[in-house]
């Protein structure tokens, strides 16, 4: 047996890949985004990025209905977006095993919101499987093939952070070998949902959550494992892991599916203990269930709401102390947030609105950034697309002199996962804003995946890249212009025009993503300040670029270029009144 | 039972190579037969902002995350960062310290200072810190980008586990065009 260290995310992949899977659909979102860039490298895995979360869903559910095998992946706020088909699919049932992987980011790392997806196991009425480590989550994504097929049901998987980005030890299995090939079969009463044949699935639902909830009770992956004290812990997940190692002498209840929950296992386990405690991370999910089964347990009175559990903050939650730490500093440290890449094409935009006092409604991308000072260019931020929607709703309301200022930004992934449906409301309601959307031709926060605009799918295969010039005319936008972001002139100039006009307009920032090696730009040489010429005034550190560092410890404060981080995008050099920076042509 | 566990908590900035340094060092404590876990954020942070990765191995390890205060080393790619998370070390433990410093950025557009005397402080408190000049060291291996392998080097002294597995894993996950270059790093890290 092969032993391989993978990340959680990694192990999924490999237990698609045992499972048989033939096709794998995600939108990216962080922490899920290498589950499918890890499916891709397995040749039997048709693996694609979708344009958004329930695309994907709908691309793995047809494959499902043709029989195949289908894994779907997505973060916590993508199945927000995917929930319409998830919630018929469960009435519906699979034909193919489909398994929906949802990736939750508690403490919000990098995320808008923490909500806990196990809520949605329970209102769509699915089985959910949650590992504790990556060995779990190999194990239990091949499981849950077997289980959707066995049950008639799409199951769902649930991941953190801390499981899906970690570590650790996994026994790689066989792939199964066997599955019925893909065909087309027709089952208008199981297949099509319109009210008739809904309302006779339904009650198959509720069947089948009761038929799960009996079979859970009796599965290896809902366990005690035995302890010495009269405490017990019922708890799932990477919450196992740190009450494990808290309370070693704990008589345990790991549950590996966390709906439905094993009642009878959970009855007889809670009459053995004297004091019960359900340790969990975010919502009191199966502490609610316990207790409406009349158990008294210990749970959020004492562990936290919000935020990740940590070992140290279960410590505190059960001791009721907080442990002093051995050191504790004197003073308090700058702090390091993450900031635009040297050269990103996003940042001379962002300066630019700020100095013509733009009201943005934002998105979700790396330039939400773009909220951080010195830009400090961003209003709003809800979700994926409501940049220009929020847009719309504001223009509706404003007073004329103030609905010039607003400008909806987005991205070019973000603009194809949902903001062409705002942008179509836009023109069909008439709004007046000015969109901007940033094209850098990739989805670049989570790690430069392809999208529509690539000229490449997740496989390496050439597709056609959408042209957003026209795509904006065809929904009826008459006023589409493209600008380069790397040109101050003509962003100010550009902007100042849309902004003033009384109608609707999109402005199209087009540079490949600095990151973005195929279509990344010839290597330009960096620049350098001119010592004698600078006058202090600190025109370019408002741009925020990393690359650009202000110093104090010479004759006389000034900026200074490190040249290892300068990518030569000559933002600085536009700005400077002074001819204090100049491009380095030493060779 | 989580007596026998060794934690070593990385902390750095992102682009600096911290998740490499992990991976490899994870890599050689499962050859070494160990079971280990490592878990680290990637995502937003990894755009400039402040980077750790925690690694954790013995007989059976639990939790993926290192508690407060029971780090065994705190290996620290850059000043700032392994000072910000000095309380994440025991009593008693070790610093390995890259003196490297990267402002961040509200130093850079002089907003806030970077604050001085760093590796003193470091010293102070914990008398048992190897300072490497991790930057110098991979210039002299050929290659600035080679500073996390200088100082998997260094880190390499203080662990009880073969060079060989070092080398091996080390030769397994860099490029082979770059290879020559991380192996002297890694040496020079080791010697220094």
């Amino acid at each position: 047996m092969q032993r391989s260290l993978m990340s959680g995310n990694e192990a999924i992949a490999r237990g698609a890949f045992e499972a048989g899977v033939r096709v794998a659909s995600a939108y990216p979102g962080t922490p899920s985004t290498e589950i499918l860039e890890n499916a891709v490298n397995y040749p039997s895995i048709d693996a694609s990025w979708s344009p958004n979360e329930k695309v994907a869903l709908e691309v793995g559910i047809g494959a499902s209905f043709g029989g195949a095998r289908a894994l779907v992946a997505m973060k916590h706020v993508g199945v927000n977006v995917a929930a319409d088909p998830l919630f018929t699919l469960s009435y519906i049932g699979v034909r193919g095993g489909l398994v929906l992987v949802c990736a939750d980011d508690p403490e919000m790392h990098s995320s808008q919101n923490e909500q806990d997806s196990r809520n949605y196991a329970k209102f769509a009425k699915v089985p959910m499987f949650e590992p504790s480590d990556s060995e779990e989550a190999r194990a239990f994504t091949r499981l849950a093939f077997e289980l959707s097929e066995e049950f008639d049901t799409p199951v769902m998987l649930r991941t953190n952070t801390r499981i899906s980005h970690g570590k650790s030890i996994v026994n790689l299995q066989e792939p199964v070998s066997g599955l019925p090939e893909p065909s087309l079969v027709r089952d208008p009463a199981k297949m099509v949902m319109l009210p008739a044949n809904a309302r006779r699935r339904h009650p198959l639902v509720e069947e089948r959550i009761r038929r799960l909830e009996e079979w859970a009770g009796e599965q290896p992956f809902n366990r005690v494992e035995e302890g010495t004290g009269e405490v017990g812990v019922i708890c799932s997940g990477i919450a196992y892991q740190y009450a494990r190692q808290l309370l070693p002498e704990a008589h345990i209840l790991k549950l590996g599916m966390v709906y439905p929950l094993p009642k009878q296992l959970i009855r007889d386990f809670a009459g053995r203990c004297k004091t019960l405690y359900v340790i969990e991370e975010l919502d009191p999910f199966i502490e609610e269930q316990i207790r409406a089964m009349g158990i008294e347990v210990k749970g959020k009175e004492i562990i936290p709401l919000c935020g990740e559990l940590t070992p140290g903050r279960l410590e505190t939650a059960l001791k009721g102390d907080e442990q002093a730490a051995p050191f504790i500093h004197p003073e308090e440290l700058p702090g390091r947030p993450p900031n635009m890449c040297a050269g990103c094409s996003h940042r001379g935009v962002f300066y630019t609105l700020k100095k013509l006092g733009a009201f943005v409604t934002g998105d979700i991308g790396c330039y939400t950034l773009g909220f951080l000072p010195p830009l400090s260019a961003m209003d709003t931020c809800v979700c994926m697309g409501a940049g220009i929607s929020n847009a719309t709703g504001l223009t509706k309301v404003l007073p004329p002199e103030e609905k010039q200022k607003v400008v909806g930004v987005m991205g070019d992934s973000t603009f194809l996962h949902t903001g062409i449906n705002s942008l179509i409301d836009m023109v069909y309601n008439g709004g007046c804003g000015t969109v901007m959307i940033l094209d850098n031709r990739i989805t670049a926060m989570t790690g430069r995946q392809e999208n529509p605009t690539s000229g490449q799918t997740l496989s390496g295969i050439e597709s056609p890249p959408i042209d957003l010039q026209a795509l904006c005319r065809v929904i009826g936008v008459e006023h589409v212009q493209i600008i380069d972001p790397y040109d101050l002139g003509q962003t100010t100039a550009v902007l100042k025009q849309e902004m003033a006009r009384p109608e609707l307009s999109v402005i199209i920032a087009r540079r490949p993503c600095m990151l973005d090696r195929r279509k990344g730009p010839e290597p330009t040489p960096p620049l350098r300040v001119v010592e004698e010429n600078c006058s202090s005034c600190k025109a370019c550190l408002k741009l925020g670029c990393p690359a650009i560092e202000w110093q104090q410890d010479g004759a006389k404060p000034l900026a200074r270029i490190n040249s290892s981080q300068c990518s030569g995008c000559q933002l600085c050099l536009q700005l400077c009144k002074f001819e204090a920076i100049e491009v380095c042509d030493d060779e | 039972m989580t007596s026998e566990i060794k934690n070593i908590l990385l902390a750095g900035v992102g682009g600096q190579g911290t998740l490499l340094a992990s991976e490899v060092l994870s890599e050689v404590l499962m050859q070494a037969g160990y079971d280990v876990k490592k878990s680290e954020i990637h995502g937003m942070s990894q755009r400039g902002g402040s980077v750790t990765s925690h690694v954790r191995f013995g007989s059976k390890v639990h939790s993926p995350l290192i508690h407060e205060g029971q780090a065994d080393i705190l290996f620290g790619f850059e000043l700032l960062e392994t000072y910000r998370y000095l309380p994440m070390l025991r009593k008693g433990g070790q610093v390995l310290l890259n003196e490297q410093q990267i402002l961040p950025a509200p130093v850079a557009i002089g907003t806030d200072q970077y604050p001085q005397g760093i590796a003193a402080k470091i010293c102070a408190a914990c008398p048992a810190t190897r300072v490497v000049d991790g930057l110098n060291l991979a210039l002299q291996a050929g290659n600035q980008r080679t500073v996390n392998t200088v100082l998997l080097g260094a880190l390499s002294g203080m662990l009880d586990l073969e060079e060989k597995l070092w080398l091996e894993v080390i030769a397994h996950k860099v490029p082979e065009r770059f290879l020559p270059e991380n192996l002297a790093a890694f040496a020079l890290g080791r010697n220094s």
